[in-house]
């Protein structure tokens, strides 16, 4: 069987030698950098912003029992249903059975991360019903049945011409390379599903202890229709989307959209803080909101790492990184990509198979500067690092202590680069083969030659002269 | 035990051990946290001109970046004459409303065929509406947004779902931030908020294929935003 390990450096292979695909993902990510810095520049201050989203969510996550309890009751005295899911089946099982119980024909879908974090359309699909995403880059992914490319820029590796033959193999639409005609193709097949469809299910964006609201961003409308016209609404929410305040809003939303798009504001911040209330003219008459744990109180329990749960989903932290933007949002094989998956899906999915994402960056810490509520990225990929060390091997752990042991004797140092430099040529003969022990490294580049004199030595003959 | 409890359960064991507190909080430069939250983040968010002339001009500007229609009137008439001319340019057959002193006020004046979604409405009668006319709860100025709720948008779909939505405020709705947007909004609706609240920044969009910028993915592809004093 392949581990996670092999797949992510098969792929990463076969994505960074794909110069094409880097230079699309290059350019798309251009404009993004333009629009960011411009709406990044028109705070007074962005990085006290940070400091004062980071203590927000701080507040939030340290305090999440009391939060989430205050949300439920502000929901629940409205008429909400709250579903406590510990982890994935939960969430599904609750899913299917709330559109069994209503006799669901078709669900409609806004994007949601956390759906794809549990798998959620496979299960009610699986169930009978016939589920639609209805964000244009959902659903371009979805008709090609693969997972979103980034975490919210779900189609950004394909071209319009992929997207018109796909438009024109599933839809059976005349081939296009407008954008705009595109986009109009999912428009019209999209409301008659909205139209039909008795289930609509997003995410949330924020939980609002304080008045017992879900926010929910997005650009296209889709979200809105999908909580406006079915009768029923389900919310699937993770535990850390708490704020504690309806006013933090005014700080999370433009900083939100600053970082995730490049906006001042995202195009639709909605919220919901009940089913259809007596004296309104429309909305759902039944409101399901499920809280999901899923693992998130395990990272909870790692007080070293335990901001990563403040994380709002903007994916900056992809946006900039090295690795990301070579290796491409699929080779990580994981819900949540880039910098911010690498720390998390650790957690979430365990150790032993997802530790070597921690390798999976250069330690640039371009991922920490980026992030919008100060989240210790790349310290916490080193966290990983070592706990994964803690439970290395046997023979793992014999190297490195062997390492460790050269490396705080300089005698023993100093010889083994004297041997090192006499060594190298040899090395030389069986650069690449099978025979080599550094092969992982050298098989696509070649070793650098160790220098004629070390350091110690040039240091010692420049004070004798 | 239930779910609720074990999850609670699990979360307050794992906050027995304290996390680090933010770094930064220690720099004298940044405010103590009571102050942070007090504060309505104004100073660090775009600047706003604080008299009303100032917050219309932003407004404008914005919207004018946003693509959204923005026009200020000098009474219910000159409206009415904008959304008439709208009416036949946009060859409208049917539009959508709801009642309201403004929404009247323009609606009857116009001989098109309404959805009035006070009383309830048929979906697919609303689908087939050329626009929506609605009033908001307030225009923040610092992102040419517009928050309108359940109450003041007819509803949940109104604004949403024909194709071009027309916004009719009056000037003192105009406010400088989201916060002060959110504020007014507790302070009209105290502790029952409507099931309802959305901010809306422009004719919906995407930018899904290519990074390149469509309007009207799902929701209105136009938005006019016309202030009466």
């Amino acid at each position: 069987m392949t581990t996670p390990a092999k797949a992510f450096s098969e792929s990463a292979q076969r994505y960074t030698a794909d110069l094409p695909h880097r230079v699309w993902i290059q350019r798309a990510l251009v404009g993004y950098y333009v629009k960011r810095d411009e709406n990044k520049n028109r705070f007074q201050n962005w990085q006290s912003a940070r400091d004062a989203a980071a203590e927000i969510k701080w507040d939030a996550v340290n305090h999440l029992d009391r939060y989430l309890e205050e949300f439920v009751a502000k929901l629940e005295a409205r008429g909400t249903k709250i579903f406590w899911a510990k982890n994935a089946e939960d969430a599904r099982n609750y899913i299917v059975g709330v559109a069994r119980e209503n006799k669901v024909r078709s669900v409609i879908k806004s994007k949601s991360m956390t759906a794809e974090e549990i798998h959620l359309n496979d299960a009610l699909e699986r169930a009978g019903f016939e589920t639609v995403e209805s964000d244009l880059g959902e659903y371009i992914v979805q008709l090609r049945r693969e997972p979103p490319y980034h975490l919210v820029f779900p189609a950004m590796h394909l071209t319009r011409g992929q997207i018109s033959d796909l438009f024109h193999e599933k839809l059976n639409s005349a081939p296009t390379d407008n954008p705009e005609d595109l986009t109009m193709i999912a428009r019209r097949v999209m409301r008659q599903k909205f139209c039909a469809a008795d289930m609509g299910v997003s995410g949330a964006n924020f939980a609002i202890a304080e008045t017992g609201m879900i926010s929910i961003t997005e650009n296209e409308g889709n979200a809105r229709l999908t909580t406006s016209l079915p009768k029923i609404h389900v919310a699937l929410v993770g535990i850390e989307k708490i704020l504690p305040k309806l006013s933090d809003l005014a700080l999370f939303l433009p900083m939100l959209a600053t970082a995730g798009a490049g906006q001042s504001l995202t195009c639709y911040n909605t919220l919901y803080g009940g089913p259809r209330q007596p004296g309104e003219v429309d909305g759902s008459e039944q409101f399901h909101v499920v809280l999901l744990d899923n693992r998130r109180t395990e990272l909870l329990a790692d007080a070293e790492q335990r901001d990563a749960l403040h994380c709002i989903r903007c994916g900056a932290c992809l946006n900039v990184c090295p690795i990301f933007k070579n290796v491409g949002g699929h080779s990580y094989g994981t819900t949540y990509q880039g910098p911010i998956g690498s720390v998390i899906t650790p957690h979430l999915r365990g150790l032993h198979d997802w530790k070597h994402l921690s390798q999976a960056s250069s330690l640039c810490g371009a991922c920490t500067e980026t992030c919008p509520v100060k989240i210790n990225l790349h310290h916490h990929l080193l966290h990983n690092r070592r706990n994964a060390a803690r439970a290395e091997s046997f023979g793992g752990k014999i190297l490195y202590r062997g390492f460790a042991f050269m490396m705080r004797r300089p005698k023993l140092y100093r010889f083994a680069t004297r041997f090192a430099r006499i060594a190298q040529p040899l090395q030389n003969l069986i650069q690449g083969t099978i025979f080599d022990p550094l092969r992982a490294w050298t098989k696509t580049r070649s070793f650098p030659k160790v220098a004629e004199k070390s350091f110690h030595q040039l240091w010692r003959e420049r004070k004798k002269s | 035990m239930t779910n609720r409890e074990i999850i609670l359960g699990r979360i307050r064991e794992a906050l027995k051990i304290s996390a680090p507190h933010p770094a930064f909080s220690e720099k004298a430069q940044i405010p103590s946290p009571p102050n942070l939250f007090q504060s309505s983040f104004q100073k660090w968010l775009p600047p706003v001109g604080e008299t009303s002339d100032e917050q219309i001009e932003l407004f404008r500007q914005n919207s004018e970046n946003l693509k959204t229609d923005f026009r200020v009137c000098a009474d219910v008439n000159e409206a009415v004459q904008y959304v008439k001319t709208l009416a036949v340019e946009n060859h409208w057959g049917k539009i959508g409303t709801h009642h309201g002193e403004l929404t009247n006020a323009v609606a009857r004046e116009l001989n098109l065929p309404k959805v009035q979604t006070d009383s309830g409405y048929a979906i697919a009668d609303l689908e087939s509406c050329d626009a929506g006319l609605t009033e908001c709860e307030s225009l923040i100025a610092q992102t040419g947004s517009v928050l309108v709720s359940a109450h003041s948008a007819g509803g949940r779909a109104l604004s949403v779902l024909p194709p071009h939505h027309i916004v009719l405020a009056r000037k003192n709705q105009m406010t400088p931030n989201l916060s002060i947007a959110l504020q007014r909004a507790r302070e009209k609706f105290g502790d029952t908020f409507p099931s309802f609240l959305s901010f809306i920044t422009g004719p919906s969009r995407t930018g899904d294929i290519e990074r390149i910028l469509v309007l009207g993915a799902h929701g209105p592809k136009k938005l006019t935003i016309l202030i009466l004093p």
